[in-house]
């Protein structure tokens, strides 16, 4: 690799934003000076080229502190991870928070997603845009959905600067959106995450106890509560007891795609190829999904102590914990923990004196729905654009950095701490016999109380909407988020379990239950829905790429129209679902099209 | 005397093409066994001197067992698969893809695409006047050759052939994401400040003319391109002595481009830039 460098500088806030995160650079091959040394030998170059990971924290660093990524700063970057400054352009121009044109130092992401746009997002959006045009300082971008549907309309400013300043308004107004773009350091206080959930507190809770009642950054209240008995019992049991107890405890996937827990953990553990990884997917961007943050923010050291389990049952020494970009606090909180149980001896060469060494890298994600794909997410992190890769082979067997992996999302590794202070038999006797354990709901939208529900599964739809006290007038229930389908209000009595719900024909996905009443018209959130998608798309392939261009044309033709006027489009839309489902990369471009459709098959949206 | 490499033998395994049954080397993926039986699987993303990217997803068939579809040209043949090729499902897809690629790219150049459209009865029109398209205009911004991105269906195989399949200059990406993604140098500056050491190996793979000789441009641009008058002869390279293959494509005793063939077992259809673009001596009658 001959690597070719522009004549273009970084300044010195950019290369000092670097700097803080690599450390000062050894040679001039890595970008410093040329010394008497080099003259002598060249070093770094295949060690350098091993740090291609940090590409991404590397373009994070810069665009915290400037607000946008200039050429001398990709450059030198570039340089200091010899890297092809082509490639880190790709992946720059990958993520919706980065930019590589000037923009002011602060932006505002204005939430104009499902459950925002019913909460009035777009008056909203054009109130901010009045107030804060050219030369306000502050860039405001319309954004997909920001996890805060139980607080919609929201917002989230981010300040670049030395450190970057972060504000969440939620829910916001045109005057309190401004006030957190231009100020974010005396913005109010976020309400804490205990307030998305509405039973905080109650006895009969098992993912969400500790949420409201335990201080999230105290380590002492957290082991008070519980914390760390379960690692104390994975290591009593051993790595294959631990997978048994998982195995048998029926836990699947609740990231939604269902996917046994067990049998993953068996796969990796069982791989000869070493070292192991453990990745918690906490890049959750799916519309109107907000329960992993709710857990990240309510009690981080849960999901420390769950990949710690994890790890140790497959065999792994190093986990990442992918967060969403988009969650500030979370990632406060998450630094934190990681920080305390490291000094406890929770984290390092020695968790629990127990001879295991195991540690956990958080890494950010910038604004890339695609990202949640596991295989994407595995691009992100090793430095590459965010693009699926074709399976097989699968992650269990060649996963990140090409090596052995374990991938779960964060609901799904909590659930294995009670799995393991319960046991497996306690466990699977919650809920029905093909969907064990409690479940986590994200209720928003026309319901008097949004947030995080938990219910042992099988608890019916019309049962949780009424625990959250549906508005009158119900249109339609979105289950799953984007990627998932419509229900009439008519069919409440749906269990919500994987069964019961492929059963009616829809899907429960990541547990999005978003309720519309008959204020909001239909096709303007389909349109809505179908513009997520095309955003969204990685543009691998083909079918979804133009696929979900030609589905937002579509809607957009018939937004107004209904029966025969509609019927072709509707013809066709169905033509290119079709394909697209069935011949897109990945989950992606293939569920692309299911809420749509069902809201033509089961509403009758456009009759 | 010469040698004929044979290569480390390979298990021969059975499964299911259209219902009957075939046997093809350990390691070969679909698309190869439907070759070896006679059967044509559009492609467009697969390169033979390249790894499968499975982008375009024309090549999709049905796998007994697989929710989805599978692409031919990289899913591996497996002992006991059952793959149909010709089902309503695979060639609906098909036809979806090559209406959506239709409708956003100019495929003029591409070839064999106007058949396949006619065989799957695609009718790209559909998607009404207002379907958005790439609209880009040609880049020419050196003397060697055009990217003409308005052809482009974003296939990797340029960015791969750069990268480390072969040349390893890394000179282009994929920028951008979506239906906004484009193949860039960085910063989407001229081709002449980035890595490009003009080897043209991009233009050899490039499946569609996005990419082509700047001779090959000016001519179609003019008219005057014309395939059934060319001449392919093929040569050896007189510059080094690696002795790679030239093939020379002429029109009207003039040389108008210049490849190199694929099967060649050193360089596998890759050449420099003096292979590749360094011809004009020959041509110079004065």
């Amino acid at each position: 690799m001959d690597l070719h460098f522009g004549d273009s500088k970084p300044t010195d806030d950019e290369r000092a934003a670097v700097d803080a995160l690599l450390g000062p650079p050894e040679s001039s091959w890595e970008g410093a000076d040329r010394s008497d040394a080099d003259l002598r030998w060249a070093r770094g170059g295949r060690e350098a080229r091993d740090r291609r990971d940090l590409l991404l924290p590397g373009l994070h660093a810069i665009n915290d502190r400037i607000g946008w990524i200039s050429e001398g700063a990709l450059d030198y970057l570039c340089r200091r991870l010899t890297v092809p400054p082509a490639e880190a352009y790709g992946v720059a121009t990958f993520y919706a928070m980065f930019s590589v044109k000037p923009r002011p130092s602060t932006v505002l992401h204005v939430c104009t997603d499902l459950a925002c746009a019913a909460a009035g997002a777009s008056e909203l959006c054009a109130g901010i845009e009045a107030r804060l045009g050219l030369g306000s300082g502050v860039s405001v971008e319309r954004s997909p959905c920001l996890g805060l549907c139980e607080r919609a309309p929201a917002a989230l400013a981010i300040k670049a600067g030395d450190p970057v300043r972060t504000a969440v308004s939620a829910p916001t107004t045109v005057h309190d959106a401004v006030l957190a773009a231009s100020a974010p350091d005396s913005a109010p206080e976020e309400p804490p995450a205990a307030m998305a959930v509405p039973q905080a507190g109650s006895d009969d809770l098992v993912l969400l106890r500790r949420v409201g009642v335990v201080d999230p950054s105290s380590l002492d209240d957290y082991r008070a509560h519980g914390g760390y008995t379960a690692l104390r019992r994975a290591f009593e049991l051993g790595p294959a007891g631990v997978i048994r107890e998982v195995t048998d405890s029926g836990l699947v996937g609740r990231g939604g795609a269902a996917f046994p827990t067990g049998r993953k953990w068996q796969a990796t553990a069982s791989q000869p190829d070493h070292p192991h990884y453990v990745v918690c997917n906490a890049d959750e961007s799916e519309p109107g999904t907000f329960k992993d943050r709710v857990l990240m923010e309510g009690d981080p050291y849960a999901l420390v102590e769950a990949m710690t389990i994890a790890a140790y049952a497959t065999g792994a020494h190093k986990g990442y914990l992918y967060l969403r970009g988009e969650y500030p606090r979370a990632l406060t909180r998450l630094e934190h923990a990681l920080a305390q149980a490291r000094a406890r001896g929770l984290l390092g060469e020695d968790v629990l004196g127990q001879g295991y060494a195991f540690d956990i890298e958080i890494r950010r994600g910038a604004g890339a729905y695609i990202c949640g794909e596991e295989t994407a997410l595995f691009n992100s992190i090793e430095g590459y654009r965010g693009e699926p890769r074709s399976k097989p082979p699968f992650p269990v067997e060649k996963g990140l950095f090409g090596k052995p992996t374990v991938a779960n999302n964060v609901e799904t590794l909590v659930n294995v701490l009670p799995v393991l202070t319960m046991g497996a038999p306690a466990y699977a006797a919650i809920g029905t016999a093909k969907s064990t354990g409690p479940k986590l709901f994200c209720v928003s939208g026309s319901v008097a109380r949004p947030g995080i529900y938990e219910l042992p599964f099988g608890a019916t739809l019309g049962e949780l909407l009424e625990l959250a006290g549906v508005r009158d007038g119900l249109r339609a229930v979105l289950l799953g988020g984007a990627a998932g389908g419509f229900v009439r209000p008519d069919e409440l009595d749906i269990p919500l379990t994987f069964e019961g719900t492929r059963e009616a024909g829809t899907t429960l996905g990541s547990g999005v239950v978003m309720a519309f009443d008959d204020t909001v018209p239909l096709p303007r959130l389909l349109l809505r829905i179908a513009e997520f998608f095309r955003d969204e798309s990685c543009g691998q392939c083909v079918p979804c790429r133009v696929g979900t261009v030609r589905q937002e044309e579509a809607l957009h033709r018939i937004v107004e129209r209904t029966g025969a006027a509609a019927s072709d489009d509707i013809a066709l839309l169905r033509e290119v679902g079709r394909a697209m489902r069935d011949a897109s990369i990945c989950g992606l471009g293939q569920t692309a099209w299911n809420a749509v459709e069902s809201a033509i098959d089961r509403l009758g949206a456009y009759e | 005397m010469t040698v004929v490499p044979l290569g480390i033998p390979r298990r021969l395994l059975e499964f299911t093409l259209d219902g009957e049954p075939v046997r093809t080397t350990e390691g070969s993926t679909i698309l190869d066994a439907c070759r070896a039986a006679g059967k044509d699987i559009p492609t467009l993303c697969e390169g033979d001197t390249l790894r499968p990217k499975n982008a375009c997803r024309v090549c999709v068939v049905e796998v007994e067992g697989s929710r989805t579809l599978v692409p031919a040209c990289s899913r591996k043949a497996e002992a006991g698969m059952e793959v149909r090729t010709g089902t309503e499902r695979a060639r609906h897809s098909r036809k979806i893809v090559l209406e959506l690629l239709a409708s956003s790219v100019d495929l003029s150049t591409t070839p064999r695409v106007a058949g396949w459209i006619k065989e799957y009865e695609a009718k790209p029109d559909r998607f009404g006047p207002e379907a958005a398209r790439l609209n880009e205009e040609p880049k020419i911004d050196n003397e060697l050759y055009v990217r003409d991105y308005d052809k482009c269906i974003l296939c990797y195989k340029c960015v791969d052939a750069c990268g480390d399949q072969w040349q390893n200059s890394f000179a282009i990406s994929v920028a951008g994401r979506g239906f906004d993604a484009r193949i860039a140098v960085e910063h989407d500056a001229p081709l002449t400040d980035s890595a490009c050491v003009y080897c043209g190996n991009c233009i050899e793979v490039c499946p569609t003319g996005a990419l082509s000789f700047k001779s090959e441009f000016d001519m179609r641009a003019a008219g005057t391109w014309d395939e059934s008058a060319q001449t392919e002869t093929t040569t050896v390279c007189a510059y080094c002595g690696v002795g790679c293959n030239l093939t020379l494509h002429v029109q009207d005793n003039e040389i108008v481009k210049v490849t190199s063939p694929h099967d060649n077992p050193v360089t596998h259809g890759n050449l420099c830039i003096k292979g590749r673009f360094g011809y004009q001596h020959v041509q110079n009658r004065d």
